[in-house]
């Protein structure tokens, strides 16, 4: 069976709940392109995600964000063990999957694992978390430059990016 | 999160991105993309087979190097089961995808949201 059209599915769905007016997802004739600077072993990484992370016990920390509707992004250490965080994202298929192994969706063992060996040079100090917003505007204008100075203050040379 | 990748990599830096909802990430247009065919919420491999997981995050990064350019989609070759019934039951009446307190919740920062951006504060 073929990939799910999630752009039909979300449109019918709410056209059936009663909004008039369908979701404009983004679109874009141009794509930009960077070439990777140098060869991966000698690449730091950042890491982006809409993942929603929360350090366990530490819920208060952040509840600016959750007060706050125009769902600032924050950032939280990269060195945080995957068994203290966890994700607070609700808009996932709960009825298929689950969110309890963080590495599902946020490779953090992963990449510590790939500079230990030595495929990648190294990993900026912390991951960037940007919510799934309402606004494109607000994405673009807000959320993308703070991520963008943020990894350009870790000296990253590329970044992976995680859609939960 | 596919205009996050498009803003990186217009102000130079290289990215790639992990996702599950194909049309949405190709819709947008990204330079990279690996796409794996689960269960929105698993972008980066099976809940606990840390070796799916470790495969599909090395796709990814290998396309950091090998992506002859924009708009390159690699697809992870795992199929989350035999049984597809998941992917025509996401997002119907039957099972919306958000419900109860979840619904709620979303539709109050929306709320709060529009009331905001009516004051010109968002």
């Amino acid at each position: 069976m073929s990939h799910v059209r999630y752009i039909d599915r979300t449109r019918d769905y709410y056209l059936g709940e009663g909004y008039a007016t369908p979701y404009r997802w983004a679109h874009f004739d141009d794509v930009p392109f960077t070439r990777l600077p140098r060869p991966l072993a000698e690449c730091r990484l950042g890491l982006v995600t809409t993942s929603e992370m929360v350090i366990r016990g530490r819920e208060s920390e952040l509840e600016h964000v959750e007060n706050d509707p125009t769902r600032p992004g924050y950032s939280l250490p990269m060195a945080t063990p995957t068994t203290d965080l966890y994700s607070r994202k609700a808009s996932y298929d709960k009825h298929a999957t689950t969110l309890d192994d963080v590495d599902a969706y946020l490779p953090l063992t992963h990449l510590h694992r790939l500079v230990d060996e030595r495929r990648i040079a190294g990993l900026a100090p912390r991951f960037q978390v940007v919510h799934s917003q309402y606004s494109q505007r607000r994405t673009l204008t807000v959320d993308a430059p703070r991520i963008f100075a943020e990894l350009h203050e870790d000296r990253v040379d590329a970044a992976v990016l995680t859609a939960v | 999160m596919s205009l996050v990748a498009r803003y990186l990599e217009e102000h130079g830096i290289p990215t790639v991105v992990f996702g599950c909802a194909r049309d949405i990430v190709e819709h947008c247009g990204v330079p990279r993309f690996v796409f794996t065919d689960f269960p929105l919420g698993n972008p980066t491999g099976r809940p606990f087979d840390p070796a799916s997981q470790r495969h599909i995050l090395s796709l990814g990064l290998e396309l950091l190097g090998s992506a002859p350019g924009p708009r390159t989609t690699v697809q992870s070759p795992y199929e989350w089961s035999a049984d597809t019934t998941w992917k025509a039951r996401v997002l119907t009446r039957e099972q919306p995808f958000l419900d109860g307190a979840d619904k709620a919740k979303w539709l109050e920062r929306k709320a709060a949201y529009k009331e905001l951006k009516g004051m010109g504060t968002a």
